[in-house]
């Protein structure tokens, strides 16, 4: 196996809706950042890859546009996946692995704030029997969240505890969107939005984007931060009919974190991408993360959850925090799909 | 027995506010006081209309805004024979691309006041827009380009542009 290291890493503040900038405005200066970072220039970038949504552009083949961020000549190798950006770095790593690229440029986008976000994403759905229902994102969380509440005899306050802790957590994050939470005794005075749900317990709608360098050999020593090695990487995907799935659990996430070595050594710090409250608990006990874990230092998906982005962001969090000193061993989770539909977990160490 | 299910129909309709971005905007208010503005690379130094705020080969800011001719020259084109309720005009039609003086992207157009079996590669056009009162944050600001009464361009000068 090679060593593949994160030497750059730069995101946008996720806002609520970004109304001057287009996606290919929002990325130059992020894509920008991030190569300047890694000590690489565009000509050094062997493996250009992304993440997005068109049906948030509602635009086909908006990915294609977004390219005018990337200056794509004389022609380069490219890739785009219709995931997460954390799904994309996966690809950049498999081709850093087979030979074919010793660096990668691995970006993210997306404007939520274009269409009406909990209805595009009923597009996900079977389309015969379960879309044609326009079961919305919150209605679908809020079935996974009354099942993992019957299931682990946990309360809406320990989700409560989770809005706060991460939300208070991204006060010292400026790119976050929401930097405050009431305590969660006054947070559980609210009305449902979706029992059990709160609005507390559910994601802001963010437009933001991202990008992660990769970089392997002595190209790694061009970085002008200390590069946070990629241990272990591995993503899983369950079914897609939600009643075939036990809810209440993240098989998938737990089978990831094995292959990817989560268990091999002690763990400083956690990013994960739980957009719901209760998909954090979920997680943090199929990864087996104990309580001396610093999770979500960033604030979040609670605090700032771009879509098609907040997943690479983990990645980057984690790396960024690693480089800074914060720990010697990481381990970052993205999500895809309903309900923990897909998990991608990622472990990072510093030397 | 009953008929078998052969078809279902499951409607999806979904809303969009489209986000034009910071150069696209410039362009569309440009469009509406009859004036078409584009955005020079300062890299490569290829002036871009509608710029969209990047120059695409060189990945960096367009950030000077340049005024563009409502002239210039068909690069190719087609004649629309096909009949579509979604269009604007009858068929048939000519469809081209028109690379205006001072740009280096063709501009998408319709071609009229010029019998079918003239329109060519290298004629020059200029743009027709609608009446003043009529100007507005659009691409239909341009009516269509009408022949002008000037020499073709040579086929160099608008080679790299096909």
């Amino acid at each position: 196996m090679r060593d593949v290291a994160v030497v750059g890493f730069a995101q946008s503040a996720s806002v609520r809706r970004e109304t001057s900038g287009n996606e290919v405005e929002m990325l130059m200066p992020i894509l920008l950042e991030a190569k300047e970072q890694a000590g690489l220039d565009r000509q050094d970038i062997g493996f250009t890859v992304s993440g997005s949504c068109d049906y948030l552009a509602g635009q086909p083949f908006a990915f294609v546009s977004a390219l005018d961020a990337v200056g794509a000549w004389p022609p380069i190798v490219e890739s785009h996946l219709e995931m997460d950006g954390a799904w994309a770095l996966y690809e950049a790593w498999v081709k850093i692995q087979t030979g074919e690229a010793d660096t990668a440029l691995v970006y993210a986008f997306g404007k939520s704030s274009m269409g009406d976000l909990p209805e595009v994403l009923t597009i996900q759905m079977d389309p015969y029997y379960t879309a044609p229902l326009w079961p919305d994102a919150i209605s679908l969380a809020a079935l996974q969240a009354r099942a993992y509440l019957e299931a682990s005899g946990k309360t809406e306050r320990d989700l409560a505890e989770v809005a706060t802790r991460n939300r208070r957590a991204a006060a010292h994050n400026p790119k976050a969107q929401l930097r405050s939470s009431a305590d969660p005794a006054t947070l559980l005075g609210a009305p449902y939005l979706v029992s059990p749900l709160r609005k507390h317990d559910c994601p802001p709608i963010s437009d933001g984007c991202a990008a992660v360098v990769l970089a392997c050999g002595d190209l790694v020593k061009k970085s002008r931060r200390k590069p946070a090695w990629i241990r272990g990487i591995d993503h899983r995907i369950e079914a897609h009919a939600l009643g075939v799935r036990d809810l209440a659990r993240s098989p998938s996430t737990k089978l990831a974190g094995e292959r990817a070595g989560v268990g091999r050594g002690p763990i400083d710090l956690a990013e994960l991408h739980a957009p719901f409250t209760h998909q954090e608990l979920i997680v943090r006990e199929a990864l087996g993360l104990g309580g001396s874990v610093n999770v979500n230092p960033s604030g979040g998906a609670l605090a700032a959850n771009p879509m098609m982005v907040a997943g690479l962001i983990r990645i980057g969090e984690a790396a960024a925090r690693l480089s800074t000193g914060a720990g010697k061993r990481a381990v970052a989770h993205a999500t895809s799909g309903p309900c923990l539909q897909q998990n991608l977990v990622c472990v990072l160490e510093t030397d | 027995m009953s008929a078998p299910v052969t078809n279902i129909t499951t409607p999806i309709r979904l809303d969009y506010t489209y986000t034009a971005g910071r150069a696209t905007q410039r362009f569309l208010l440009g469009m509406a006081e009859g004036r078409i503005l584009g955005q020079r690379c300062p890299m490569c130094h290829k002036v871009y209309v509608p710029p969209r705020g990047a120059c695409p080969m060189c990945g960096v800011p367009t950030t000077d805004e340049v005024e563009v001719s409502g002239r210039g020259t068909v690069t190719t084109f087609c004649i629309v024979r096909i009949p579509s309720d979604v269009l604007s005009v009858p068929p048939p039609f000519t469809c081209a691309h028109v690379l205006l003086d001072g740009a280096d992207l063709p501009f998408f157009g319709l071609i009229y006041d010029c019998p079918f079996d003239q329109v060519r590669m290298g004629m020059r056009v200029e743009a027709v827009w609608a009446p003043r009162e009529e100007l507005a944050a659009t691409f239909e600001s341009i009516r269509y380009f009408r022949p002008l009464d000037e020499p073709d361009a040579p086929f160099a000068s608008f080679k790299e542009h096909l």
